[in-house]
């Protein structure tokens, strides 16, 4: 049975951006356990000669054409920007790394 | 962050008395496909910001990539010029990170399952041949392209906020990694260079990239770490990121073998970090610690299905590839005459390409060789910039060398005419016109000019008279002095012979 620590939830929480309190890791440490369990009791159905898969459907090779079609304008991929600059994404100082 | 410009450095040769170096080369190809790797935005970067963008590659909700066929081809074709495995089934995978560069928070790129994989490539160094071997080539793509604002030099360090463009998010880039490289000893920095250098050319004999290091189409990082001489072992690695031309690559190979090596030997232990190369200075920063950050929760792309090339397809693929590197180096050299030596420098200066082109374009072997690994390497060195990102073409330096056989300028005013096309002056025809250089070997301009140096020099004069017909050389001298240089030497010569016979 998988498990999944109190200490996994605040790594994982911290991976992902996600800001929880020590209240919050007691409530959903336990509630994220419990859904591992529940996914992994599928493994109890599949069979040896079922395949582990990451797609619902039997397809492959699903490519495109390499042509060029019109996207969105400038002023259309600024329009949900927070805050534009020189015509660009403007974000927050990038700490902890070069570019 | 440490920025310290005094780290200790071990002279080279200490370092390989007690140390073995091993090498790694992750090699970044930006294809020249039309469009992106999963959306149908043009594959250019550059132009208006954020003009060449859709709701796929800005990562907007509910927007589905979808592969790009010619990109795939262009994987399979670079891996089967790399010698490797063509997978027969594989995925993409989300490699999740959190930077404004990646508008997702995850970058679309290939992990456990790449396309291509066991390969090798054969490097020629001073005429000893290395075999790098490839451990993969995975398809991913690229990011957005940030400025950062309020620094005082555009760097993050002490900028308020950054800007970004997202035109280069999407276009799709191959990452090409070796296994460790071992064995190289003192020529390490040598065979890193070498490698990226016949890379590229493989890369461009394919036509699936630009290629342009400076451009930022071709991108190296370098691994390297070092262990005590032949202990066998694998030390501590740091990986400098982004080292943009050949020479870089092999002076930051030098450096961080100096930098291990010091750290080493005085009893400390090296950081497993990214590095920043500063082609500047020479030196690499401390960039990012390996720790946390590796762990991007890869797991496989759910809006994209597995890709499945046909053993067929593989095999049409095949079909298509370029000579391989070392019958095509053979076959050019027998087809140029060039020595042994000749044919090691011309690979060694990365110009076998620019030579190839130079000679298409209608100049004789000797010659295209002789201008590139002469007048322009000198300049390439000056400059700090390698051959192929001069600005001048292959069919500039055909031009100026025709102009030479045409005797409209000699050998020293060809380098006047070099000069003027790397300043920007235009064509080699154009800089001979403006700047005047074309050489003069109308009888009467210098029939003057040849009177007035026998006037100026009567003893040499006379001994010309008395039949010791070398001392012209000295009256050819003071003629091409007069002429600043564009005289036609041959026939001073024989306007001097004949009015002093």
């Amino acid at each position: 049975m998988p498990e999944i620590t109190r200490d996994e939830v605040a790594h994982l929480a911290t991976l992902a951006r996600i800001d929880l309190s020590d209240a919050e890791l007691d409530h959903l440490a336990p509630q994220l356990s419990v859904i591992l369990d529940s996914v992994a009791s599928i493994t109890g159905v599949a069979g040896d000669d079922v395949p582990p898969t990451s797609h619902a459907l039997p397809l492959t090779n699903v490519f495109r054409e390499d042509v060029v079609v019109p996207g969105l304008t400038a002023e259309e991929a600024l329009a949900g920007a927070p805050e534009v600059e020189e015509q660009r994404f403007s974000v927050p100082r990038i700490l902890g790394e070069e570019a | 962050m440490t920025t310290s410009t005094t780290e200790a450095l071990m002279p080279f040769d200490d370092v390989l008395a007690a140390y073995d170096p091993a090498l790694g080369l992750e090699v970044h190809v930006e294809l020249n496909t039309a469009s992106k790797m999963f959306c149908g935005c043009p594959a250019e970067f550059g132009g208006e910001p954020n003009a060449g963008v859709c709701p796929t590659c800005l990562g907007l909700p509910g927007a589905m990539p979808v592969v790009n066929g010619k990109a795939v081809e262009s994987a399979i074709r670079i891996g089967l010029a790399l010698n490797c495995d063509i997978a027969e089934w594989c995925r993409f995978a989300r490699k999740n990170y959190f930077y404004p560069d990646m508008p997702k928070n995850f970058q679309t790129s290939q992990y456990d399952e790449p396309i291509a994989f066991d390969g090798w490539m054969d490097v020629d160094v001073e005429g000893e041949t290395y075999r790098v071997e490839i451990e993969r080539a995975h398809m991913e793509e690229d990011t957005g392209k940030s400025l950062h604002v309020g620094g005082s030099t555009g760097r993050i360090h002490g900028a308020d906020h950054s800007l970004v463009d997202y035109n280069r998010a999407g276009i799709p880039l191959i990452e090409i990694v070796t296994r460790p490289i071992l064995g190289a000893g003192e020529k390490a920095p040598e065979v890193a260079k070498a490698y990226v250098a016949q890379l590229r050319e493989l890369i461009v004999a394919l036509g699936v990239s630009e290629a342009r290091m400076d451009q930022g189409n071709l991108r190296a990082d370098v691994n390297l770490s070092l262990s005590p001489k032949g202990s066998g072992t694998l030390g501590t690695r740091t990986e400098t990121k982004n080292v943009n031309s050949f020479r870089s690559v092999e002076r930051a190979v030098r450096y961080e073998m100096q930098r291990h090596a010091a750290i080493l030997t005085s009893g400390g232990s090296i950081l497993q970090e990214t590095r920043h190369w500063h082609e500047d200075t020479g030196i690499t920063t401390s960039g990012r610690v390996k720790s946390d950050a590796e762990d991007y929760r890869y797991f496989p792309e759910p809006d994209l299905v597995p890709v499945a090339p046909s053993r067929e397809w593989v095999e049409e693929l095949r079909g298509t590839l370029p000579e391989n590197p070392t019958a095509r180096r053979a076959r050019l050299q027998a087809e140029w005459g060039f020595s042994d030596l000749e044919m090691r420098d011309t690979v060694g200066a990365g110009a076998l390409g620019l030579v190839e082109e130079t000679i298409a374009a209608g100049a004789a072997p000797q010659a295209a060789r002789k201008w590139w690994l002469g007048e322009l390497a000198r300049r390439s060195n000056e400059d700090g910039v390698d051959l192929v990102d001069l600005p001048i073409t292959p069919a500039d330096v055909a031009r100026i060398q025709a102009l030479v056989d045409e005797k409209v300028v000699n050998d020293k005013l060809a380098r006047q005419v070099f000069e003027g096309v790397l300043a920007g002056e235009g064509t080699p025809d154009e800089v001979v016109e403006k700047r005047g250089l074309a050489v003069v070997s109308d009888d009467g301009a210098l029939g003057a000019a040849v009177d007035n140096a026998i006037a100026a020099n009567p003893d040499v004069a006379d001994k010309i008279r008395d039949g010791k017909v070398a001392a012209a050389g000295a009256l050819i001298g003071a003629v091409m002095k007069e002429m600043r240089g564009q005289a036609d030497a041959g026939r001073v010569r024989e306007l001097i012979l004949e009015k002093l016979a």
